[in-house]
């Protein structure tokens, strides 16, 4: 399989990935107390300060409330219904050492998804690490980037293999009771990936991470961490799938970035969840925490999204630019249809000097759903010469869908320069019209309005899915103009 | 090439509200019409409901292409089988090059006729010549569609789209209208290099001016949703001079049941 029709597969055609695997899990009860939390820390055998981790981000979560101002509907899930831990039963308790040691039947699942995990239908020039419910399965090419002094592995095997990194950074961007979805995380974590790039060093592979929902009664906490130190760069992709599930399922992430000096880190997302059916049944929560810290002069970091599933997404990818001369860069798309739920921005945090900002932001919404952008520009009194420009656009397709635009810009310092602008548009039977007669059938006519749309924020995504995202953004709104 | 039938057509949203009310016209292969009359005499709406908007409902009559109804047809269908239109007010598609939505049009109608399609290198090849049809730069193709276009390099890029897609038949809405004498002259020389024995080319148009570089074979004047009078180019110079209101009388005479 090609590296193209690989991500074809990864991200093509209706939603395709509803499926279910069928593997038998170990036991692990419902619910959320201290027993399990330290129950989830001691099948995943970790040492006492990451147990005590958990517990301090469960005291806090106890005391916090679900934040009501976002601007969706849902019912508040059942916390104790949830399963925090779902782990497939194996014979051999470690991190499998080759593939022999995974289920065939996960294998499998990969290799539908367009992740071959064996050798040598690896895709070319990608980095995997592929993560099964609360479980890394299988990372590609260690070897590879070990070589470059890299460190990409799953969390729960950097907490073994690399406690001293994982201490120091952890919980020390998005703080354990950050908020009520963080605290939730922090206490019940599952797998997610570790990234560590040395100094002066460009990582010589795409990392990515894809993440799987399989089991119907757990939710998905997974907890990434990227260290970029001075003078490095890294590019890291996830995409997410999950089976058709009648049931809403819990997805509630924390993502983690420390840029040191010099440093760039790129992090790219096609969100591609199971969003429920028209009727709004079933469908993931995606209630997120992503937050990258520019702790190092002249460092960058850079968050692009295309955000296409799950039923609700609750996400506000930041930055905080702390080092001076640091930037910071959110590009996204964001789409819905049918029922679907966004309420999706970022923060961008001036703190120190000529640190600079920007922000893309495409919001297309379709059906009955309703999209919303939510974002903050907040400027300290010590950063001189700061520089925020903001641009987001709507497009609505159809007359039942709503978007909304919520920017703060809170500016504490005179030197500062912020530029937002706003635009909403309808796509028009007139251009559809118009691309009709040039002979586009009218899917082909939405495709293309939209991808226009959309078109300085894909530009921004690593070639290879800039194509396919391309594609999904079709796909997603076949149809939508009745 | 083109049969319009006794053609009614109402706005979909207001059945009250009757445009064309018995249209008759044949244009045949290769031949150049024109179309004329004043504001609100329904030559736009015409052109619209051959290609197939959706916002007028045909309610009596026909419109036979090479001899078959496409009424049925969405707009995309009748343009695979060859039918263009060069829009009044050509639409704005940002973000989306000229040279993307071409190549995408071009293909999908090259497929629909069993013809091959371009690699993006022969496409390349075959666009850049197809600039010289109408005088246009290659930065044009890396321009988003019609985005921040002057209204004349809208109504250019109208044709350079009609001399890549080639089409059989072409109807130009009002292309003259907004251009200065040396844009019109442009435009008018790339119809002419377009339209040959195979081709056909309906004009609707305001002003004679435009036939002064372009001759038709044919000039028909449409007044109150029906074609009231056809005749050669010297019709169109007598509008020219003596405006519309001679034929409004012949107007009043149709509706009384005899032929225009």
């Amino acid at each position: 399989m090609s590296e193209t029709e690989a991500l074809e597969s990864m991200v093509g055609g209706e939603y395709k990935y509803g499926f279910t695997t069928d593997v038998e899990y170990e036991d692990f009860p419902t619910g959320i107390n201290e027993d399990i939390i330290r129950e989830i820390s001691r099948r995943k055998n970790e040492p006492e300060w990451v147990t005590e981790f958990r517990l301090e981000a469960f005291e806090k979560w106890k005391q916090m409330e679900e934040p009501d101002w976002p601007n969706v509907e849902y019912e508040t899930p059942d916390f104790d219904k949830v399963q925090y831990y779902s782990a497939t039963k194996k014979k051999n308790k470690n991190k499998p050492e080759s593939l022999d040691d995974v289920d065939p039947e996960i294998i499998e699942t990969y290799k539908k998804l367009g992740i071959p995990l064996e050798e040598q239908k690896q895709l070319q020039g990608i980095a995997v690490d592929a993560v099964f419910d609360s479980e890394s399965i299988f990372t590609t090419f260690k070897e590879k980037l070990a070589e470059a002094g890299v460190i990409f592995c799953s969390i729960s095997e950097a907490i073994q293999d690399h406690p001293e990194l994982v201490k120091e950074y952890l919980g020390s961007v998005v703080p354990k009771g950050d908020n009520f979805y963080a605290a939730l995380n922090s206490a019940v974590f599952s797998d997610g990936s570790f990234v560590y790039v040395p100094k002066d060093t460009v990582c010589p592979m795409e990392l990515s991470t894809y993440f799987r929902i399989n089991n119907m009664q757990s939710g998905q906490f997974e907890r990434t961490l990227i260290i970029c130190e001075d003078n490095s760069q890294v590019s890291y992709l996830e995409g997410c799938t999950a089976p058709m599930f009648q049931e809403n399922q819990l997805h509630a992430a924390v993502v983690e970035l420390v840029a040191l000096e010099n440093a760039e880190i790129k992090y790219s997302t096609i969100q591609n969840w199971y969003s429920g059916d028209e009727e709004g049944q079933g469908g993931i929560f995606n209630f997120v925490t992503k937050r990258g810290h520019c702790r190092g002069d002249n460092s960058k970091i850079s968050w692009t999204q295309v955000e296409t599933g799950s039923a609700i997404t609750w996400k506000y990818p930041s930055v905080i630019m702390q080092g001076d001369g640091s930037i910071g860069e959110f590009f996204s798309v964001a789409v819905t249809n049918n029922r679907q739920q966004a309420d999706t921005g970022t923060k961008m945090i001036h703190v120190g000097k000529n640190t600079k900002s920007t922000i893309i932001s495409k919001g297309i919404s379709a059906g009955k759903s309703n999209n919303s952008y939510r974002g903050q520009v907040k400027i300290s009194p010590r950063a001189d010469g700061a520089q925020n420009y903001s641009v987001c656009d709507s497009m609505l397709i159809g007359q039942t869908c709503g978007a909304h635009t919520f920017p703060y810009i809170e500016s504490a310092n005179p030197t500062a320069k912020v530029e937002h602008e706003a635009s909403t548009s309808r796509v028009g039977e007139d251009q559809i019209f118009y691309l009709q007669q040039r002979g586009m059938d009218e899917d082909d006519a939405i495709s293309l309005i939209v991808n226009g749309f959309c078109k300085e924020v894909l530009k921004e995504l690593p070639m290879e899915f800039a194509v396919e995202a391309d594609k999904l953004l079709g796909i997603k709104l076949e149809g939508s103009v009745g | 090439m083109l049969e319009v039938k006794d053609l009614h057509v109402c706005v979909e949203e207001d059945p009250s509200e009757k445009i064309l009310k018995g249209v008759n016209l044949t244009i045949g292969k290769g031949e150049i019409h024109a179309i004329m009359g004043p504001n609100g005499s329904g030559k736009s709406t015409l052109s619209k409901v051959v290609a197939g908007h959706e916002a007028y409902e045909v309610t009596q009559g026909d419109i036979l292409f090479e001899g078959e109804s496409i009424l049925d047809l969405d707009p995309d269908e009748r343009a695979h089988k060859g039918l263009f239109l060069a829009f009044q007010y050509p639409v704005e598609v940002p973000g989306v090059t000229n040279k993307t939505l071409l190549r995408q049009a071009y293909n999908t109608i090259a497929k629909e006729q069993g013809r091959e399609e371009l690699d993006p290198i022969e496409f390349e090849d075959y666009i850049n010549e197809r600039l010289n049809v109408v005088d246009m730069k290659p930065e044009f193709l890396d321009r988003s569609v019609n985005a921040g276009f002057s209204g004349g390099e809208k109504k250019r890029n109208e044709i350079f789209q009609m001399a890549v897609l080639n089409p059989k038949l072409s109807f130009l809405d009002e292309t003259d209208s907004g251009l200065d004498i040396d844009a019109l002259k442009i435009v008018a020389n790339g119809i002419n290099q377009i339209a040959d024995e195979e081709k056909s080319v309906v004009m609707v148009t305001h002003y004679q001016r435009i036939l002064d570089y372009i001759q038709p074979d044919h000039v028909h004047v449409m007044l109150d949703g029906k074609v009231v009078k056809s005749g050669d180019k010297d019709l169109a110079l007598k509008l020219e001079e003596q405006g519309y209101d001679w034929l409004t009388d012949l107007a009043s005479v149709s509706v009384n049941g005899e032929q225009n």
